[in-house]
């Protein structure tokens, strides 16, 4: 299965491809390791040295996570000599994704601790919560630091707590002030956040009235499917009720944020840009946009995008109102071979102080509200983007995002909706109504209904 | 291809087409790479047909046209090719007076030498196969493959009302075309070309198959952002002209287009190997007699070279359907972003790309399976198809 599936190319290709497959599983003697997409990295296996005194500790991680780039490995084995920290990543979540699920179901070829995206955790949770280690009671875990909807969704039917939470996405808007200076906007955080307090359609309204004085040039926001990502993110319920049932196609929510977001499109007020794709992030380098709705992980990305030329342009307003879209927990596979040394790796690499550091080094966002009265986050400031109180504004944001009820295939539909429905009204011009049935359709095909 | 190969035998023996060799005389239209009469009649003397295979790429200064160099004396001197058939006619002869003697045991050796092909292809090839099969007719999922719920022929019988399946073997017959008919044509173009006797072939050869040795994954990444909306050179030379950007991810010819363009990028190249190493199987003499009966370069390409190529463009045609059956990277890579739909619309989404997204983002193992069988069934219907269709015409034929 994992052969055809991952089979990429034509029939030479394959036989070169197969070979080299077939001498690596030599090579490597993990013949029996099931069969897994190609090019993917294997998680080094733990080595102890000639003393059997050194333990090396390996963590699972997709896309630029943050936990090395912060530095907290380093510290980490600072703090315990006897302990090594090695991080595998791979670039992407849906490569990343459904290797840890084979790996799992396996057994073998697993990290001590993996990451796990919040889109993915329901299910990880209720497949595979027999093979994962309880965290709740682990050395050095305190629920009370957390927020409490952020333990509960690392927490399974069955009461055990089996991730910890590393980061949030609390929400708000990035701006570029030189843009709405033009169209005669406020361009004092403050003032731009009053401008559509409490209300997306205000953002909306906001966006017609720059696009009334800037008619030609940037467009107001980067995508619908990023406007509707961010009101979906500040619904109380989206695509699961708290049944676990899947509303998506009658939760009015949904399509209250699918009508605002198609609006935006309608309108001509977006670049038509689909996110995380080469020409978004030529579009910041561009400045193609004057607005995108900004979880907090994502300042870092547009200060790489936008470079040098966007500094002090850019700055952060709060959102209307306050969601989160994206975090991620840690987990610690049962089949690992030092899961206590790894709990305790994974208690202290969430634990407020670190999350902090987190935040102050990369800006994700701590998942643990006992962090934001640390100074590291109450007085942060981001220098990009004009010296904005970061601190402040996410934190303010965390505290109101709704609890809503995550479901098992939260990541495939949201994706849909965005990649599949949406993206067809702001790019092709399809109607609304057609776009929806379309993505409707598409995700009962994936959710096998 | 027996007959291509058909050796040049010494010069008492009359060409395959009946005709006696051309008398030693001057190059009648000036062909660069014929090599001048001394040369010819030496080493049409002593090819031996093996050199010749189909695959030797081998550039075909090597034995042909670098006759007479002091290379070339060396390895006459070497190895006399008279000696050489000497020697094998008498080994021949010995051995079949002389039957070898072999121990019991080693009458398995053979097996036991060809052993471990047939272990990894029963490992690699053949169990994988059965095992999908297997899997096709279950529900799993990838959240728990061992949990297999029997469904029988559910998995193949849902995707007859499946537009998405439709969809993907649609873009994948269209897809297949567009990139398998021009890249075979260009391939061909470039053979003859680097057939000529060239300043730096050996260069304009390596240049040729780069594309090929290239990573599809750093390919198409460039190619995607060649083929961006605001800001790709497609769209920037099209204004050059005053024609309008066109989306090329969007539009549902245009993203078509742009992955047959990454394919027939990548491929061109090695099929005009292939087509290179064929065409240097053909006996320079029959151009020679086709120049003598007043061909032009037109005719001797159509009734020499072509009817001498037609086993390598089977080849070529087969690998290449076999290659955009199971299209993949290309369309994967070409959204960088979208992940395995394939556009918004699926309007590049190929059955690889679909299998794929079945198995890997939707986690159904069991319907990824059948889409993979079906695939291959596809494949085996359209050869027969193909075999049936030939069948019947070689029998009109034969009839009329």
């Amino acid at each position: 299965m994992g052969r055809r599936s991952g089979s990429r190319k034509r029939g030479p290709v394959r036989g070169l491809a197969l070979a080299l497959l077939l001498g690596a599983a030599l090579s490597g003697g993990c013949a029996t390791d099931p069969p897994v997409p190609p090019a993917t990295g294997v998680p080094a296996r733990e080595t102890v040295d000639g003393s059997g005194r050194r333990i090396t500790l390996t963590v699972g991680v997709f896309g630029t996570f943050g936990l090395q780039e912060a530095g907290l490995y380093d510290t980490y084995m600072r703090l315990n000599p006897d302990i090594e920290v090695q991080q595998t990543s791979l670039s992407r979540n849906d490569v990343y994704y459904p290797q840890l699920l084979t790996h799992l179901t396996a057994g073998s070829g697993l990290a001590d601790v993996q990451a796990v995206e919040v889109g993915n955790i329901a299910e990880v949770l209720a497949t595979q919560g027999n093979r994962l280690d309880e965290l709740g009671s682990a050395p050095g875990v305190d629920p009370g630091a957390f927020l409490p909807w952020k333990w509960a969704q690392g927490t399974a039917a069955d009461g055990r707590t089996l991730a910890l939470g590393t980061d949030i996405g609390p929400q708000a808007v990035c701006y570029r002030k030189d843009l709405f200076a033009r169209a005669g906007l406020p361009t004092e955080r403050g003032a731009v956040g009053r401008l559509w307090a409490g209300d997306w359609r205000a953002y909306l309204a906001a966006g017609v009235r720059y696009r009334e004085r800037v008619p030609e040039g940037p467009a107001f926001t980067d995508s619908a499917s990023g406007v509707m990502a961010a009101v979906t993110g500040s619904a109380p319920l989206r695509y699961y009720d708290e049944q676990g049932d899947l509303i998506v196609a009658v939760n009015p929510a949904v399509r209250e944020a699918w009508d605002l977001a198609a609006a935006f499109a309608r309108q001509g007020l977006t670049a038509r840009l689909q996110q995380f794709t080469p020409g978004w992030d030529q579009a910041f380098a561009n400045g193609a946009f004057a607005t995108i709705a900004c979880p907090a992980w994502m300042l870092g990305y547009i200060q790489d995008k936008a470079g040098p030329a966007g500094r002090g342009r850019w700055d952060v307003a709060a959102a209307p109102r306050p969601g989160s879209w994206g975090g991620s927990f840690l987990v610690v596979p049962s089949a690992g071979r030092h899961r206590a040394e790894a709990a305790r790796l994974a208690a202290w690499l969430t634990a407020p102080a670190q999350q902090a550091v987190v935040f102050e080094r990369r800006g994700s966002f701590p998942s643990a509200s006992a962090a934001y009265t640390l100074p590291a986050v109450v007085s942060a400031r981001h220098p990009y983007f004009d010296d904005a109180p970061v601190g402040a504004i996410f934190a303010a944001a965390a505290r109101g995002v709704p609890r809503a009820p995550i479901g098992p295939k939260d990541a495939l539909v949201a994706q849909t909706l965005a990649d599949v429905g949406m993206l067809q009204v702001d790019q092709t011009g399809r109607s609304p109504e057609s776009a929806w049935n379309a993505a409707m359709k598409a995700i009962d095909n994936a959710l096998d209904r | 291809m027996t007959e291509t190969r058909t050796p040049p035998e010494p010069p008492e023996r009359p060409e395959p087409d009946g005709r006696p060799e051309p008398p030693e005389r001057p190059e009648p239209d000036g062909r660069p790479e014929r090599p001048d009469p001394d040369g010819r009649t030496e080493q049409s003397g002593r090819s031996e047909p093996s050199t010749a295979g189909p695959g030797a790429a081998g550039p075909r200064n090597g034995p042909r046209t670098g006759a007479g160099t002091g290379a070339d004396t060396r390895a006459r001197g070497a190895r006399s090719p008279r000696r050489g058939r000497h020697s094998h006619r008498h080994r021949s002869r010995h051995r079949s007076r002389h039957p070898r003697r072999t121990p019991v045991g080693s009458r398995w050796a053979p097996y036991a030498l060809v052993a471990p092909f047939f272990l990894f292809f029963g490992a690699f090839g053949i169990f994988p196969l059965l095992a999908t099969a297997w899997t096709s007719l279950h529900r799993v999922e990838l959240t728990a493959p061992a949990e297999q719920e029997w469904v029988g022929l559910h998995n193949y019988a849902r995707l007859l009302d499946d537009t998405f399946f439709w969809n993907a073997l649609g873009n994948t017959v269209v897809i297949g075309v567009l990139s398998t008919v021009p890249q075979l044509l260009l391939a061909l173009g470039v053979a003859h070309l680097l057939d000529v006797r060239l300043r730096g072939r050996g260069f304009f050869r390596v240049v040729a198959l780069a594309p090929y040795a290239t990573s599809v994954a750093a390919a198409t990444l460039v190619f995607a952002l060649f083929f961006g909306r605001d800001h790709g050179m497609a769209n920037w030379a099209l204004g050059t002209v005053g024609i309008d950007p066109v989306d090329w991810q969007n539009g549902p010819w245009a993203s078509k287009f742009a992955v047959s363009s990454i394919v027939i990028w990548r491929w061109t190249g090695y099929n005009a190997l292939i087509y290179l190493a064929a065409m240097q199987t053909i006996p320079r003499e029959l151009y020679e007699a086709a120049a003598l009966d007043g061909a032009s370069r037109w005719r001797q390409f159509l009734h020499v070279t072509l009817p001498g190529l037609w086993p390598a463009v089977l080849f070529t045609v087969l690998v290449s359907t076999i290659g955009a059956t199971q299209l993949f990277g290309e369309p994967l890579l070409f959204a960088s972003g979208a992940g395995a739909s394939g556009g918004a619309d699926h309007q590049f989404q190929t059955l690889g790309l679909y299998l794929y997204e079945q198995g890997w983002v939707n986690l159904h193992l069991g319907r990824a399976a059948a889409i993979a069988w079906a695939m291959l069934l596809i494949l085996v219907v359209a050869f027969g198809a193909v075999r049936l269709l030939r069948g019947g015409l070689a029998r009109r034929e034969q009839a009329s």
